[in-house]
């Protein structure tokens, strides 16, 4: 890619971000963020000038993500299920994420839905490429993000934001 | 009710440009330890307009006008060094600060490591000259020539000029024409006007 790489940054920085909350938590968001773009950029000079910056950043994101979450599993106390409310990040240093309600009610999701969801609707990917990402046809993709729009219908609005109802 | 739902997927939170900000602080650090970036680069404030300065690891390689177009100089930047091209916006304290300096008529000279490496053969020789023209003094595109070595290159002295990858650093704006009047000026002639006058006011 002939284009200064800090236009990528600029262009979608934000959306990686979202991704890979949606996909890894917000706590560790930002480290597979990182990871990703310093990945990014190693890689940078050698993309295609053709190529969709996006796509080819929220695979390299869907990459360090799964590192990332071997990581989580590694470290985490096993749990019979999933918490039932919502996690919030009020007291943390960093203060509160506004859609905190959202990440959580994902987290609670299988991960095919949770990835499909953050790829097709966070990332704005067609369902041919997210089904690339996470394996299956993109009919099976569009299904699970169906699916797992459905489920956040009942947990996200239902217990996040029923207050703004 | 579902459109809340992927409106809530698709929407930026207020938090996140500034988590963003120290995302990007975090990557040029990383990227800087691992020797990944080509070119570094920020804007700063003058009275001859916002100014883009860019460096590689070797110093300073380009100061460029708003007029030039700075979108267009990184790219010709990304083409010619490289692309792993990012912007620091905490970083260039020394030549933000000669900046200053100069533009408050509290400096002669640069002091910041310069790299040339965009300028080759006679322009590079040119560039060289420029160097040594002292504040407030100018010399004519001839003199310049003659002194770059090749008296006859006067138009290829202009081009020099026009071509600067260093404009205030490397002071093409102390070259006129032999009858006084100010010839080209890659920042525009009002600002070539302005830096000649702010430096006979301080000499």
């Amino acid at each position: 890619m002939k284009q200064p790489f800090e236009q990528a940054v600029a262009d979608h920085g934000a959306v990686v971000l979202r991704v890979c909350r949606a996909v890894v938590g917000p706590d560790d968001a930002e480290d597979a963020w990182s990871e990703a773009f310093l990945s990014a950029l190693r890689a940078w000079p050698e993309l295609p000038d053709d190529a969709n910056v996006r796509a080819w950043l929220v695979t390299i994101a869907h990459r360090k993500a799964i590192d990332v979450r071997r990581a989580q599993a590694r470290r985490a106390i096993p749990v019979e299920a999933l918490p039932e409310q919502p996690t919030r990040h009020e007291d943390g240093p960093e203060g509160a994420l506004p859609d905190d309600a959202l990440w959580s009610a994902l987290a609670g999701l299988p991960d095919k839905q949770r990835l499909c969801v953050a790829y097709h609707h966070v990332a704005g990917l067609p369902h041919a490429d997210v089904a690339g990402l996470v394996g299956g046809t993109a009919a099976a993709a569009r299904r699970a993000a169906a699916d797992g729009i459905a489920a956040l219908r009942r947990t996200y609005l239902l217990d996040g934001v029923s207050s703004h109802v | 009710m579902s459109d809340r739902v992927i409106e809530a997927l698709g929407r930026k939170s207020a938090t996140d440009d500034v988590v963003l900000e120290s995302l990007r602080e975090r990557l040029l650090a990383r990227a800087a330890d691992d020797a990944l970036v080509d070119v570094t680069y920020r804007t700063v404030d003058s009275p001859v307009g916002r100014l883009l300065v860019a460096a590689t690891d070797a110093g300073l390689v380009r100061v460029a006008y708003e007029s030039e177009d700075h979108d267009h100089v990184l790219a010709s930047l990304a083409t010619s060094i490289g692309s792993r091209i990012l912007k620091n916006a905490k970083g260039f304290d020394e030549i933000a600060r000669e900046l200053d300096d100069y533009f408050a008529g509290r400096r002669r000279t640069f002091d910041v490591p310069v790299d040339l490496r965009l300028a080759r053969g006679f322009r590079l020789e040119v560039l060289h000259h420029l160097q040594h023209i002292p504040y407030g003094s100018t010399e004519s595109y001839g003199q310049v020539a003659l002194a770059a070595g090749n008296p006859r290159a006067v138009r290829a002295v202009g081009t020099a000029c026009a071509t600067n990858p260093l404009p205030l650093v490397v002071p093409c704006h102390r070259v006129v024409r032999s009858d006084g009047t100010l010839g080209g000026y890659l920042g525009g002639l009002a600002a070539k006007e302005y830096l000649l006058a702010l430096e006979s006011a301080a000499a």
